[in-house]
């Protein structure tokens, strides 16, 4: 179900600040050779990432794969040891507060003030993100109106909804109208429903033109959203492109599923690997990647049991990332 | 904007505008305590203004009905603006910490706060300013109690207002300098019984400095002695310039614990 259109503009379409000779945006976020380390672990390491402006990047990785930290670093709530990173045009970390005043960030974990309603939350991050004090008040209405919360802005958050909440943070974030929008795994711990609402809230932003970097370990959320995906492991990443193109870059066009005793499938999976295919292990099931590849004569011992389907994002990212999903 | 509109390169003229300590991010800060005070403010007015007056009343009467004079002063002067201090320390210390603790660890208000335009030192500087101004409000009610209860009234009262804030400054910053290094909210035990309940003690406010041996040695370390002798001082006036060094001492106190609360607590919210 789609969320109704509030018919509230979620932000301005920023007129481009800066005009390269080539005519061409600057990205909005770049990052070169970053790294951040925690003692003896390199959290990020070796970042290079660039998010070209009015896009929807997609940042996609296992639990501890980075991305929290790379969050941490765009808001200098982190410092990186190694490596340039620039913010629409601020240096990180000697210009932060800059950036930071040009950018909406929506935490992984909830912090909203419970003891305020709604509308306070709202008037509280319109002070801190200095909207001129003549604009505040239409600026956190129109915030209200992005959460659906018109007819509740009184309300205290300690009364709101889980998703009421989710949606009041998002909503938090654009109370000054940022050109970018840095959302740590937004819908992280939502029911289905919920996080249904929640993306349509974010397509919208999307199609307004904002910047949206977005961590998530949901391969959907990654698919539906992303203009571009960049998927991360161990604190690099590893690829990036649209969805469409990882899909066939790394994943072919079909994968092939084959369901069979374990003893049977490690004779297939021996198989395979000899004839130069990627194969993984989900619980009883082995997935053969590039399946459209595969020669007759090894289609021949499989099709007895196996099962063709669309190759996903989800190939790809367990076959770059090495994680299962669960 | 037109296309012809030239950008500033960045971080020059914009650098300029965003300095420091900016009054925009301390007043941003300070709207939100303003705003979240709307919701508590009955009970953290009732704890503050309520102990240090049945202090106040349990040591004026208690003992009072014992002494006869303390340094020319009757007991219910000589502790009415004595505890004038206690009520600072307590409306200063315990916020600086557990408000500074829960708002870092388990609220996470610090991490949204510092991704919007405010930096550790505005952060520190904006929540210091507000415990001491209600320090400096608070610390009256004492005040008023024992005028009610015999202490003649004075001009120099209004002066009152002002030395609870510096006071409270310091104490704020030390209590959220401790709420920087502390691990654990456990880790207060320690501090409030070694260090906070001797200051308190030791600073002139039940009886005078130098009735323990070494005492007034002592005293001259501890920030919340120089505040008893400033509000004595204004009180009932004061003997001569000595004053100015009681000042010194408490914005010396202050800014040092401004320097250690923003140095700890950068290391603990900035990675």
């Amino acid at each position: 179900m789609d969320v109704p259109h509030t018919g509230a503009p979620l932000a301005v379409t920023s007129p481009d600040p800066v005009s390269s000779p080539e005519g061409q945006c600057p990205p909005a976020i770049s990052l070169r050779g970053v790294v951040k380390r925690y003692g003896p672990i390199t959290a990020v390491d070796g970042l290079d990432l660039d998010v070209p402006a009015g896009s929807c990047l997609g940042l996609l990785g296992p639990n501890g794969a980075g991305k929290s930290t790379t969050m941490k670093l765009l808001t200098a709530q982190a410092i990186a040891d190694e490596g340039e990173l620039h913010i629409l045009g601020h240096e990180l970390p000697r210009d932060s507060k800059q950036a930071r005043a040009a950018c909406g960030v929506v935490p992984q974990l909830d912090n909203l003030d419970v003891d305020l309603s709604a509308r306070q939350v709202l008037q509280v991050f319109a002070r801190l993100y200095r909207v001129p004090r003549s604009e505040r008040g239409a600026a956190v209405e129109r915030a209200l109106a992005i959460a659906q919360l018109s007819s509740r802005g009184d309300a205290l958050i300690d009364e709101l909804s889980g998703g009421m909440r989710r949606r009041l943070l998002i909503a938090r974030s654009l109370v000054h109208r940022p050109r970018l929008v840095l959302m740590d795994e937004p819908t992280v711990g939502l029911d289905p429903q919920v996080r249904q609402e929640l993306w349509s809230l974010i397509a919208d932003l999307r199609a307004s033109g904002v910047t949206v970097l977005m961590s998530t370990h949901y391969i959907e959320e990654a698919e539906r959203l992303a203009d571009t995906v960049a998927v991360m492991a161990q604190g690099k990443v590893v690829a990036q492109d649209t969805p469409g193109a990882l899909i066939t870059q790394h994943a072919g066009k079909e994968t092939m599923e084959v369901y069979g005793r374990p003893d049977r499938l490690a004779d297939l999976e021996g198989l395979l690997r000899e004839a130069g295919f990627g194969t993984r292990r989900t619980g009883p099931t082995l997935s053969v990647l590039r399946a459209e590849e595969l020669p007759p004569s090894v289609v021949d011992r499989l099709t007895l049991d196996g099962v063709r389907r669309a190759a996903t994002l989800e190939d790809v990212f367990v076959l770059l990332t090495g994680e299962e999903i669960v | 904007m037109s296309s012809t509109h030239v950008e500033h390169p960045p971080g020059e003229s914009r650098a300029r505008r965003l300095r420091r300590i900016e009054p925009a991010a301390i007043g941003g800060v300070l709207f939100r305590e303003r705003t979240v005070f709307t919701r508590y403010w009955m009970s953290t007015t009732f704890s503050s203004v309520v102990e240090p007056t049945i202090y106040l009343l349990a040591f004026g009467f208690g003992l009072g009905a014992l002494l006869s004079e303390i340094d020319g002063l009757s007991y219910i002067e000589f502790i009415g603006t004595g505890i004038v201090a206690t009520a600072v320390l307590f409306s200063s210390a315990f916020p600086g910490m557990f408000g500074t603790f829960v708002k870092r660890r388990f609220q996470r208000t610090y991490d949204a706060i510092l991704a919007a335009p405010v930096d550790v030192g505005e952060l520190v500087t904006a929540e210091a300013i507000w415990i001491a101004l209600r320090a400096g409000v608070y610390c009256n009610a004492p005040l008023l109690v024992a005028v009610v209860f015999g202490l003649p009234p004075s001009w120099g009262m209004l002066l009152v207002p002002f030395i609870g804030f510096l006071t409270g400054l310091g104490f704020a910053l030390l209590g959220m300098f401790i709420a920087g290094v502390a691990r654990s909210i456990d880790n207060f035990n320690y501090v409030i019984s070694a260090l906070l309940t001797p200051l308190f003690l030791v600073a002139g406010t039940f009886f005078p400095v130098d009735a323990i041996p070494g005492g007034a040695q002592i005293a001259t370390a501890n920030p919340l002695y120089h505040c008893v002798e400033l509000v004595r001082g204004a009180v009932f006036g004061f003997g001569g310039p000595g004053a100015l060094l009681h000042v010194g001492a408490l914005v010396i106190f202050a800014v040092t614990m401004w320097r250690l609360a923003i140095w700890r607590l950068t290391k603990r919210l900035i990675d």
